[in-house]
């Protein structure tokens, strides 16, 4: 990665609505791809698609207000700081907001 | 970004927390400064707070580690992914603040200046001492081998010591990446690490310069079944063999063997040993032998300067375990807080008991007779795997090795270390032969212990002292081990612990009431459970957690169980929340490792036509599974299917779901029967697709499969089934259950002979509804039939006991009618937006290959 492209992108993903409550979604975000989770609370939280472990799809995971859990090792990930809860390496985090119903990304 | 960058420290403070320091010049306290926060270092500053040293000294504690304290012994549960980090914490750096004591972590010291009393750190600071004490334990030595380490020094890439929670999580990281490990060093690390990695599926071979494993605790002999039962692992083992060169330019390769053979590898750990940290020492002028040299008191030569824990050298003894460390922190507790300036160490006789590589192992003073007058007793099972050995000298034990059963551990430690009186018949020592009028384990009985006998060994709790707690008020086990720190070290006397409690307690004793909890988040076990799900009337998950999690919080990992029981409470009226079930329950599929789905059509009791096998080519075609197969459970997979295409096919199928993603009710496996078989004896195959018909769907505590043969030559297997069903002839069939041949095998146990095609339905369906009801979550049904015992599941479910039989039928009824296939459901119109939209889109995953 070269020194100019660091600044981040602010894209929208989609539309509040694709995500139901409680699951995640995939999204594309300038190239990246990026798993966006609503929360039963309504807070929104974005990671990294792929589980670091061995690719699991992390939108298939299941969720509480503390962790994202992958389906194919149960290993859990905070949404706080993307640390796992077993010492395994961690996941990205990007922020994300909604705005006018839209999913906004910065990655 | 670095890996370094995202890693968490271990015991970290919140950001922002920070720490007032007083003024140096008012401080008239005498100054302690530590070096090194480990085991050894960390326990010595508790023991200093505890006694009262707090007042007495302004603390100071180097770390090389940027973590706080950790319990180094678990890094291999950790490893195996047993242990979660956060569980292995022994001293926060919040702990650290709150006591007022100075932590630098991540500072390593460079050398200290015992004439002006002055310790130099890396980070260029200078800290003034009263009193010094080292405690750099030790780190992983890597033997001299061509190619191990780059230009630069460091370690070739792949190529990591097991000594640190760092090099922990970095093995962790490569067992996604990797395949194949070679492990150097056939001792205690080397055997935890070898099948810790071995348990994330990778291909391990160890390698061990010595004739035998684990050459400095065990005789050839107990080595070599060792060798055998870790072999059984699937763990190939390389002994009397070193490695002389590593391969690999940017990342490891391989090994060579100096015979010459090459082992291909892309992990490499090395854990051929430790060496004491004594460069700190050498370079301060300090006496370094082996290791630092301490005398009675633990000070080296310089009297100011004190060494403990596994850098230390005590009259010719240099140990590699944590109790001595521990005692070492003890020691010097008391000799510099004052509290008693005459203590002194004499030295620790270690008895070890551990868990290596999943075999018992303990181990105590010598393996062999040295004198010609010491007697010497072995039994040796190298089929059993197990070896016990005990040496003999003047009456008193001075030796014992327990391999693979080491339940005669607890007497033969306490004779060890007091010397108590050994039985006539020395066999005794290591079986029992009462008549089967001794307890029920040949555990010597907890009653029995002495009051001093040594239950922990690595915090040197006795008997006397748990039972001092439980006197002094604590209520559970958990409460006794944090009183006492019995079972807080490696954790291996935590069953005995248990029932020295459980005695002294005499049943006034609260349990760890997690352990009863259906699912984790919500502190009710089953009955409470349901009871208030009925109450509160609550049909979802979301409201279940409201209701009754603590502060209503959610979790993910209850949310499956509760969906379940919700299912089986409430039937059709039951309030569904896709994000409450697992994946596979939310897309009807099994996922795959690659995150596609299997789709398994339905093939009731294993019985097809031409026209379902047309159909099921032509779908496999159409959308390029890439693996048909025939099942063990007599029906067809397609395994490989992408996400977005299950609506379609199943359409494309019109065939219901076969459930082989559920914890729910399975198949009926069934044989021909009479209709074809020569021995039949009754129609097996068409009760088999009666019992499927009636049972499809029906989630369950964990999953349920069936079977039905036509005579007792159990073609289908119904011995080894949740409910077997074998017909004996007149019309009669043996109902069995708890049976399983997976993880588990087990013959099911008879639970009735019954007259009549329904008469085997209406039993199974009460057997299955009571399980239902009762089972734990996620308990199949060869734990649940033993544990609730088969008398009483023939007093309740054949002669209505507690009558409660109309009862289940209706329960199960509820089920059977909210019945729908979810496929034609979902295939219609999708449970939520997106339900069927691919989780991982773009990247190219190693994919199942097309066969
Ligand atoms: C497909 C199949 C293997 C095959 O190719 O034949 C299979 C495949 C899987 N089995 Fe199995 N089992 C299959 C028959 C069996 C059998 C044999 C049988 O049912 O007669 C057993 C032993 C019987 C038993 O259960 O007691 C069996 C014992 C297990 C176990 C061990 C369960 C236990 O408690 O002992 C697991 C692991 C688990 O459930 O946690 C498991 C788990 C799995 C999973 C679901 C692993 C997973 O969670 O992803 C596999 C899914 C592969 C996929 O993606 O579809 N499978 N599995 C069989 C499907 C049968 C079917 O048509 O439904
Ligand atoms: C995987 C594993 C399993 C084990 N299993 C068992 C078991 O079952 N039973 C058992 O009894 N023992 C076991 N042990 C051994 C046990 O962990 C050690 O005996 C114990 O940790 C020794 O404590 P210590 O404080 O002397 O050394 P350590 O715990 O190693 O602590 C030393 C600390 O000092 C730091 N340090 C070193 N030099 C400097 C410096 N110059 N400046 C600042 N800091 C420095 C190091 O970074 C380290 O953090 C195991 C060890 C490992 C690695
Ligand atoms: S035995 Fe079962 S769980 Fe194991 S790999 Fe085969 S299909 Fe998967
Ligand atoms: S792939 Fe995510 S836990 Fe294994």
């Amino acid at each position: 990665m070269s020194v100019t492209d660091v600044s981040p992108a602010v894209v929208v993903v989609g539309r509040a609505e694709d995500v139901p409550p409680g699951e995640g979604r995939t999204f594309v975000a300038d190239g990246e791809q990026v798993a966006v989770f609503r929360l039963r609370n309504g807070s929104l939280h974005a990671t990294q698609a792929a589980c670091p472990h061995a690719g699991g799809p992390l939108a298939d995971g299941q969720t509480d207000v503390d962790v994202l859990v992958c389906p194919l090792h149960q290993y859990a990930y905070r949404w706080s700081d993307g640390s796992s809860t077993s010492g395994a390496a961690p996941i990205r985090v990007y922020p994300v907001r909604e705005v006018d119903g839209d999913l906004v990304v910065t990655v | 970004m670095t890996m370094t960058q995202t890693r968490g420290i271990l015991g970290a403070r919140l950001a922002g927390a920070s720490t007032l320091h007083l003024d140096d010049d008012l401080d008239s306290r005498s100054r302690l400064v530590v070096v090194g926060n480990g085991m050894a270092g960390a326990r010595f500053v508790e023991e200093v707070l505890e006694r009262g040293g707090g007042e007495q000294f302004r603390i100071t504690v180097f770390g090389d580690e940027p973590h706080g304290n950790y319990n180094r012994i678990m890094l291999s549960p950790v490893l195996a992914g047993e242990s979660s980090e956060d569980d292995i914490v022994l001293n926060s750096h919040d702990w650290y603040a709150d006591n007022g004591i100075d932590l630098r972590a991540g500072v390593r010291v460079e050398r200290i200046d015992t004439a002006a009393k002055q310790v130099h750190a890396a980070d260029g600071s200078v800290t003034a001492y009263d009193h010094l004490v080292l405690a750099t334990g030790s780190y992983s030595w890597i033997p001299p081998m061509n190619g191990v380490r780059t230009d630069e020094g460091e370690l070739l890439p792949g190529v990591y010591g097991f000594r640190t929670i760092d090099e922990t999580r970095a093995m962790l990281e490569a067992t996604s990446r990797c395949t194949r490990a070679v492990v150097m060093g056939g001792g205690l690390l080397g055997l935890e690490a070898a099948r810790a990695l071995q348990g994330h599926g990778m291909h391990v071979e160890l390698v061990h310069a010595m004739p035998w494993l684990m050459n400095a605790q065990l005789s050839r002999e107990a080595g070599s079944i060792l060798e055998k039962s870790v072999e059984e692992l699937g763990i190939t083992v390389h002994l009397d063999v070193l490695a002389t060169e590593v391969l690999g330019s940017e990342h490891v390769e391989g090994v060579v063997l100096k015979d010459g053979r090459r082992i291909d590898c892309d992990l490499l750990v090395v854990a051929a040993g430790v060496r004491p940290h004594t460069d700190v020492a050498v370079r301060s002028g300090l006496e370094v032998e082996r290791a630092i040299v301490v005398d009675d008191q633990l000070r080296t030569d310089d009297p100011d300067v004190y060494a403990i824990g596994e850098c230390a050298q005590h009259r010719g003894s240099v140990y590699g375990l944590v109790a001595p460390a521990w005692e070492h922190a003890k020691v010097l507790a008391d000799v510099l807080t004052g509290t008693n300036p005459d203590a002194e160490y004499h030295g620790s006789r270690t008895a070890t008991k551990l868990k290596v590589a999943g075999v018992d192992v303990a181990v105590m003073g010598i393996n062999t007779p040295e004198r010609d007058d010491d007697e010497f007793l072995v039994i040796s099972e190298p089929k059993r795997g197990v070896h016990l050995s005990v040496v003999i000298r003047d009456d008193k034990l001075v030796g014992a090795t327990l391999l693979g059963d080491t339940r005669k551990v607890a007497f033969l430690t306490q004779a060890f270390d007091r010397g108590a009186p050994l039985p006539e018949e020395r066999i005794r020592l290591l079986v029992d032969l009462s008549d089967g009028a001794g307890s029920a384990h040949g555990e010597l009985g907890v009653a029995d212990m002495p009051h001093d006998s040594q239950v922990c060994n690595c915090n040197g709790v006795s008997k006397g002292d748990i039972c001092g707690a439980v006197a002094g008020g604590c209520g559970s086990v958990g409460e006794v081990m944090d009183r006492t720190r019995a079972g807080k070290g490696c954790g291996s006397c935590a069953s005995l612990v248990k029932q020295i409690v459980e005695w002294a307690a005499d049943g006034d004793l609260a349990e760890d009431p997690a352990a009863s909890w259906y699912v984790p988040g919500i502190p009710m076990p089953k009955p409470e459970l349901m009871r208030a799900i009925r109450e509160h009337d609550l049909r979802s998950v979301s409201a279940v957690f409201a209701m009754l999690a603590p502060g209503g919080k959610d979790d993910a990992k209850s949310k499956m169980g509760l969906t379940s029981l919700l299912k089986m409470i409430w039937g059709s009226d039951y309030l569904p929340e896709k994000d409450a079930e697992f994946i596979n329950d939310r897309v009807h599929g099994n996922i795959q490792r690659d995150g596609t789905f299997s789709v398994v059509p339905q093939m009731k009791g294993g019985v097809t036509t031409p026209a379902q096998l047309r159909r099921i080519a032509d779908v496999a075609e159409k959308y390029e599974v890439p693996m048909v197969k025939v099942t063990g459970g007599q029906r067809i997979d397609l395994l490989g299917v992408r996400k977005e295409d299950l609506p379609a096919m199943w359409n494309d199928l019109g065939m219901p779901s076969g459930y082989a993603y559920g914890k729910s009710f399975r198949t009926v496996k069934t044989c021909v029967g009479s209709d074809f078989c020569r021995f039949g004896l009754d129609d097996s195959t068409r009760l088999g697709i009666d019992l499927e018909t009636r049972f499809q769907g029906i989630e369950s505590p964990a999953k349920i499969k069936m079977a039905v043969v036509g005579c007792p030559r159990n073609c289908a297997e119904a011995y080894v089934k949740d409910v077997g069903v074998v017909a004996v002839g007149n019309g009669k069939w043996e109902v069995y259950v708890g049976g399983a041949a997976g993880a588990s095998v087990r013959k099911g146990d008879l639970l009735a002979t019954v007259e009549g095609r329904d008469a085997v339905i209406a039993l199974a369906g009460r057997f299955l509804q009571y399980y239902r009801e009762n089972a734990n979550w996620l308990e199949r049904t060869y734990d649940f039939v033993p544990r609730v015992g088969l008398e009483k599941l023939k007093l309740v479910l054949l002669e209505d006991g507690e009558g409660i039989c109309a009862e289940l039928e209706a329960g199960l009824q509820r089920s059977v009618d909210a019945y729908r296939d979810p496929w034609g459901q979902d295939a219609e119109e999708p449970a939520t937006p997106g339900q069927f939209r691919p989780s991982l889109p773009l990247v190219a995953l190693p994919k199942v290959s097309v066969r």
